[in-house]
């Protein structure tokens, strides 16, 4: 039997009354690099950030190495109603790290000081010890030259890899990419490409929303087409990018213009 | 005929401008100290996910932008002991007029800071398991700070200036000093031309070093 890290099921999620996703079902495997392609509004970052709960699911539930998140506190007909503590939640995002399009470095902080803040504020680190893991991480995004600059000396791609070094730096058993490259110039996005790339090889477990679907094509073991708020197909990404069962994921991965596999 | 001026006899009442200018020094000392502390702390109601701390909040934020403070002063002097029975002096009345309105006004510079900085600084903290306190304390607040000081700067005049309804309850601040040496002088031109002086000395003095603050802070 697959052990599963993380159990997604029956997820739902509507802001008022505009429903986004719409009933999503899946299962992830310690290792696997999940690949999440659509098209723009199809609800791919709102679907990532259900999963390390930076939006709260209207409906369903997730499970992480078999435990439920949140707490059910009761029911009306068959909708449950879920109490996240605040504290739950904080121990997720320990566990589930998030990568953003914007990375959403803190302008601040020397990038030392950015990777090390999670390690000493959160998990109780001390200063020294957050330094040698934050130096670490630094240097495996190729950023040990850089310790002492802020976030705004440096490069999009720059940037971003300190955002990477910062979330693998809590350890995540889970690591989460919202178009990691979306906001970088054309020549940038290769450099953390073939970070992320590196990490896969690390074995770690990944979920990845990207438009690069010539990236997502070689890094991923599997490939989700989200469409209408769920998931429209799946497959090994030979399946999805070779031989697509659905006219829609066809018509998807062609329109895609800048693909080439 | 012109108007002859004659200072003389108002400058000689320089001991009475002296404590006018101590009395209002005193109580801007104090109602910006309680203010700041007072404002910090509707601030976080304001901010607060509880529906039962932020609209109480909202209230009276709302309620000090919709009031002229003369009717602040005056409440707490007269009404506040009919409908209370507190009794207290001209300085503990106007000292929580000006604070309670300061604090809103405060109030309002920290939320704003706070709001100006982009959401992706609260996921950032958020992303890594930070909780919203330690998101607050670490990553918003080192650089709302910043952004603080130019509109904090501007609402501590405002309260410099707003002092001076603290004479209508006969407290001894500038105004009411003036008062007073012009009843004895007749001379309410060259007093009135004196009080605004000694005003534009203090503030002028003190946005140069609010200035130089401002500077040394936005430059680190
Ligand atoms: N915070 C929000 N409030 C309201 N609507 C939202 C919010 N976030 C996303 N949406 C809506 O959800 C839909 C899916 O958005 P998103 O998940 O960002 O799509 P994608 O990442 O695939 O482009 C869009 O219609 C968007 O307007
Ligand atoms: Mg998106």
């Amino acid at each position: 039997m697959k052990n599963h890290i993380l159990k997604v099921e029956g997820l739902t999620k509507s802001f008022g009354t505009n429903q986004v996703l719409k009933g999503i079902d899946l299962d992830i495997a310690p290792g696997e690099r999940i690949a999440i392609i659509g098209g723009s509004g199809s609800g791919k970052s709102t679907f990532l950030r259900c999963l390390n709960f930076m939006e709260t699911l209207t409906t369903g539930a997730i499970y992480l190495d078999g435990t439920r998140i949140g707490r059910v506190v009761g029911k009306d007909g068959d909708k449950e109603s879920v109490v996240y503590s605040p504290r739950t939640l904080c121990d997720v995002r320990k566990r589930v790290g998030m990568v953003f399009q914007q990375f959403n470095l803190f302008p601040h902080m020397s990038v030392l000081q950015n990777v090390m803040e999670g390690l000493v504020t959160v998990l109780g680190k001390s200063k020294g010890e957050a330094r040698q893991i934050a130096e670490a991480e630094l240097t495996k995004v190729a950023l040990h030259e850089k310790l002492d600059a802020f976030p705004s000396q440096l490069s999009g791609g720059q940037q971003q890899r300190v955002a990477i070094a910062r979330a693998i730096a809590m350890s995540p058993e889970i690591l989460l990419f919202d178009e990691p490259t979306s906001s970088l110039d054309p020549e940038l996005v290769g450099e953390v490409l073939r970070t992320i790339n590196t990490l896969g090889e690390e074995g770690r477990t990944m979920l990845l929303v990207t438009h690069e679907l010539g990236f997502a094509y070689r890094f991923a073991t599997r490939v989700l087409f989200l469409y209408d708020g769920k998931i429209h197909e799946q497959g090994t990404a030979e399946e999805i990018f070779k031989n697509p069962q659905s006219e829609r994921t066809r018509a998807f991965i062609a329109r895609s213009s800048e693909f080439s596999l | 005929m012109a108007y002859e001026w004659d200072f003389g006899v108002v400058l000689a009442q320089w001991p009475l401008f002296l404590k006018g200018l101590g009395g209002t020094l005193l109580i801007a000392a104090i109602s910006i100290g309680l203010g700041v502390i007072l404002g910090a702390i509707i601030a976080t109601g304001r901010m607060s996910r509880l529906a039962w701390l932020r609209i109480p909040a909202g209230i009276y934020v709302d309620f000090y932008r919709n009031t002229p403070g003369i009717v602040h002063f005056f409440w707490f002097y007269y009404a506040l002991p009919i409908v209370a029975d507190i009794r207290m002096g001209p300085l503990e009345a106007a000292v929580l007029a000006l604070t309670t309105q300061s604090a809103s006004f405060y109030c309002e510079v920290f939320r704003g800071a706070i709001l100006s900085l982009p959401k992706g600084q609260w996921e950032g903290g958020a992303a890594i398991g930070m909780t919203r306190f330690q998101t607050l304390r670490r990553v918003i607040l080192p650089q709302a700070a910043l952004r603080m000081v130019g509109p904090f700067i501007e609402r501590t005049f405002e309260l410099i200036k707003t002092t001076s309804l603290a004479s209508t309850l006969a407290y001894g601040e500038l105004l009411y000093s003036a008062t007073q040496i012009s009843a004895q002088t007749y001379r309410p031109m060259e007093v009135y031309t004196v009080v605004a002086l000694i005003y534009f000395c203090l503030l002028f003095t003190f946005s140069l070093l609010a200035r130089r603050v401002e500077r040394r802070l936005t430059h680190v």
